[in-house]
């Protein structure tokens, strides 16, 4: 599965080799892991599809526990979490991780998703590896959404009853398709248990898309600062030390920030509305998602239809799908792309803007920013990224990877001379 | 280069200004709407449990438990908390015998006993505090309709949005008590209407009430109005004034840890595994340059 198409996989015992006939599992793990070439100029942006992993891997098995000692029904669920917070041994300490991790989880994915946009990962040839990950983004909001449900909270059983009241706004069929995600006239018991079921699942699809998204990736292999393709052996390092070890050290650094929330503020990214059980005859001031939905949110309410709010709402992930469509531009990489850098930044603060948008009431000058924001995050991508590619003037690219870190002294052996092959080495004139 | 930096720039003036003049749009508006409640902002209270070293104390925990024992217990129950757990060591630390002896004070409604019969029983440790009124109807009845919220978890259940910058710099601070901090200033912030004001049947004024001007609960605590348990030995250096605030920071102590009672365990173990990751960080920076060291990236 290694980037150059054979295995250098070498087994040096008999059983190893008694197993590689039979079953080349080893083989599989040792090119992904060990002999994978990555380019050797990833910087630490690169770092967080392995965080990712490991937070699935986290939120998997805290959740599995949680399972174990987890009641869903509706009048035991609440006091069910409770019960894990203070008799089960060190229960507090799994809900937590299993609650932080989700926002961190979320924290990650979105340097993960704009260090993509920056460096243009999602061009031609890795459409593919930029849509899985789409999915995989997707898959992580209904899970999310559905765990956040369980504990049975106040904003658990209101956000739950907005976020699916949403399919009301299908025409003629809206609101059956409401009734049958309840399994009733309203959220209650049957609405909790499928989501229970639901999230459980939803977890391990992601799991499975993960490895879609990780054997598409070792196909076309990473892309990287330059945005120029690796073009000889000398322009990799194995993955095994190199990428090992420097992914290791930002996990930890990343783990650091998990921890601190973790054990010193394990509620500031919830809501106290959520420590009081869910109840039908009193809704609260104000029902406000988790951070993470913050921005969709904010769509969804800029919009003064409620269909064309739910509309904007999914679109807005929808023209993630067609990034690698949309994008006319030949140069991966905005650090060639003078223009392009900083729309990127201004769509990177547009989004938190939206995001902080979407925490305030739906009332005056907020709606009216929400509104400025949302045109711009359709601006960017429906037409801004189609115009920047025609009209932009790149800067000069280095021609291969070896020019821009090795310098001029291995240019001659492949770098520099070597001709430039595939889209992304097109000439360094405009698109 | 000059021509991508001066757009930059103009691009984030750009943005700098329009966050300017809708958020002065809002403030606008917000003195002409309607008010928005609390009225006043809870105070900053100085916790025992708070920063990363924070604990509680036994001595002010037991008095917070007799605060909400002789006065808040006649309305707000405690469901989650039971008596077994007052003899936690992080928390109120009382004895196994006082325990036991406090829970036989309380008849507890069991059965059915092999006869089919319901039954009263003296109190065991392992059971829960008992409630006040047989159901949140009987309760809300008996208190002109407003229900008195179980307390168990009060104390995480309960904040005044902080707002932009300020729950920025709380991660840093690791400001948490805001729970805390709007009880005690709700316990302590009741006042006479202002002229003119209208206060409904039964309501009295707290201006630090979330949901309104007007609250159900009547001032619950007075100056004198228990007498600490801790005050009644020979012994007067470790006296604690009996005062509307003293017996507030106690009985919200007491409900924080009701709330989180593993609160002390969690801080504590967390400086652990934060020196843990700090060394272990350090030791694979240097394994990673050790391996980059021949490798030009």
């Amino acid at each position: 599965m290694s980037a150059d198409g054979h295995s250098s996989y070498n087994p040096s015992t008999g059983i190893e080799r008694w197993v590689d006939r039979r079953l080349p599992l080893p083989r599989l793990l040792y090119d992904s892991f060990v002999a994978y070439p990555v380019p050797r100029n990833l910087n630490y942006w690169y770092t967080f599809g392995g965080i990712l992993t490991v937070m699935l891997v986290s939120q998997i098995l805290t959740g599995i526990v949680l399972a174990m000692h987890y009641t869903a029904h509706a009048d035991m669920a609440f006091d069910s979490v409770e019960h894990i917070m203070r008799d089960v041994n060190f229960g507090w300490l799994l809900r937590y991780m299993h609650a932080v991790g989700a926002s961190m989880f979320f924290v990650a994915v979105y340097v993960h998703i704009f260090r993509g946009l920056y460096y243009g990962s999602y061009k031609e040839p890795r459409e593919l590896l930029w849509i899985l990950g789409v999915i995989i983004y997707l898959l992580m909001m209904a899970t999310g959404f559905m765990g956040y449900v369980l504990p049975w909270g106040q904003m658990s059983f209101w956000g739950a009853t907005v976020i699916t009241n949403l399919f009301s706004a299908i025409p003629l069929i809206g609101e059956s398709v409401v009734t049958w995600l309840w399994g009733g006239f309203s959220v209650d018991n049957p609405t909790l248990n499928r989501f229970y079921s639901l999230h459980y699942l939803l977890s391990f699809m992601i799991f499975g898309v993960v490895i879609l998204h990780v054997w598409a990736l070792h196909m076309t292999g990473q892309s990287n600062p330059t945005g120029v393709e690796v073009k000889n052996k000398r322009e990799t390092v194995p993955f095994t030390p190199h990428a090992t070890a420097k992914d290791s050290f930002a996990l930890v650094c990343f783990l650091l920030l998990f921890a601190y929330f973790v054990f010193y503020q394990p509620n500031f990214l919830g809501h106290p509305d959520n420590y009081k059980q869910a109840d039908p005859l009193v809704t609260p001031s104000h029902i406000v998602p988790e951070w993470y939905y913050l921005p969709f949110y904010a769509i969804l309410r800029a919009i003064p239809s409620k269909l064309g709010g739910v509309i904007a709402m999914f679109g807005s992930i929808g023209v993630l799908f067609i990034v690698p469509w949309l994008d006319t531009s030949k140069v991966r990489s905005a650090v060639y792309r003078p223009l392009y850098k900083q729309f990127f930044w201004i769509l990177v603060a547009v989004c938190i803007l939206l995001g902080w948008l979407g925490a305030k009431p739906a009332e005056g000058g907020y709606v009216i920013a929400a509104r400025i924001c949302t045109f711009w995050y359709f601006f960017h991508f429906l037409i801004l990224l189609p115009i920047l590619g025609l009209y932009e003037t790149p800067k000069p690219r280095p021609a291969s990877i070896a020019d821009a870190v090795l310098g001029g002294a291995d240019g001659e052996d492949g770098g520099a001379a070597a001709k430039p092959a595939g889209a992304t080495a097109a000439p360094q004139t405009r698109g | 280069m000059m021509r991508a930096t001066k757009l930059s720039g103009l691009a984030l003036a750009a943005i700098a200004a329009f966050a300017f003049v809708f958020s002065a749009a809002f403030a606008a508006e917000e003195e002409g709407g309607p008010a928005h409640y609390p009225l006043k902002h809870p105070h900053h209270v100085d916790w025992t449990f708070s920063g990363p070293f924070g604990n509680f104390d036994p001595q002010q925990l037991q008095r917070g438990f007799q605060v909400y024992r002789e006065v808040c217990s006649s309305c707000h129950s405690m469901d989650l908390v039971a008596f077994r757990n007052l003899a936690s060591e992080r928390g109120p630390h009382f004895t196994e015998a006082e325990v036991k002896a406090l829970a036989a004070e309380y008849d507890i409604a069991d059965g059915p006993d092999d006869e089919g019969e319901m039954i009263e029983r003296p109190g065991i440790p392992a059971d829960r505090l008992p409630a006040p009124f047989a159901n949140k109807n009987a309760a809300a009845a008996s208190n002109g309709g407003a229900y008195p919220p179980d307390l168990s978890l009060v104390a995480k259940s309960r904040g005044v949005e902080r707002g932009f910058p300020t729950f920025v710099f709380d991660i840093f601070t690791q400001y948490q008590e805001g729970g805390p901090d709007y009880i005690f200033s709700l316990l302590t912030g009741y006042e006479d209407a202002p002229a003119g004001k209208e206060l409904r049947d039964g309501m009295n004024y707290n201006p630090f009430f979330i949901a309104g001007d007007q609250i159900a609960m009547a001032p619950p605590l007075s100056d004198d109005q228990i007498d600490y348990a801790q005050n009644q030995d020979e012994d007067t250096a470790n006296d604690v004034p009996q005062t509307i605030d003293q017996y507030s920071r106690d009985v919200v102590s007491f409900l924080m840890w009701a709330a989180e009672p593993h609160l002390v365990v969690r801080k504590s173990m967390g400086f652990n595994v934060i020196i843990f990751l700090i060394v272990f960080a350090s030791l694979l920076y240097y394994t990673k340059k050790k391996v980059w060291a021949s490798t030009p990236h």
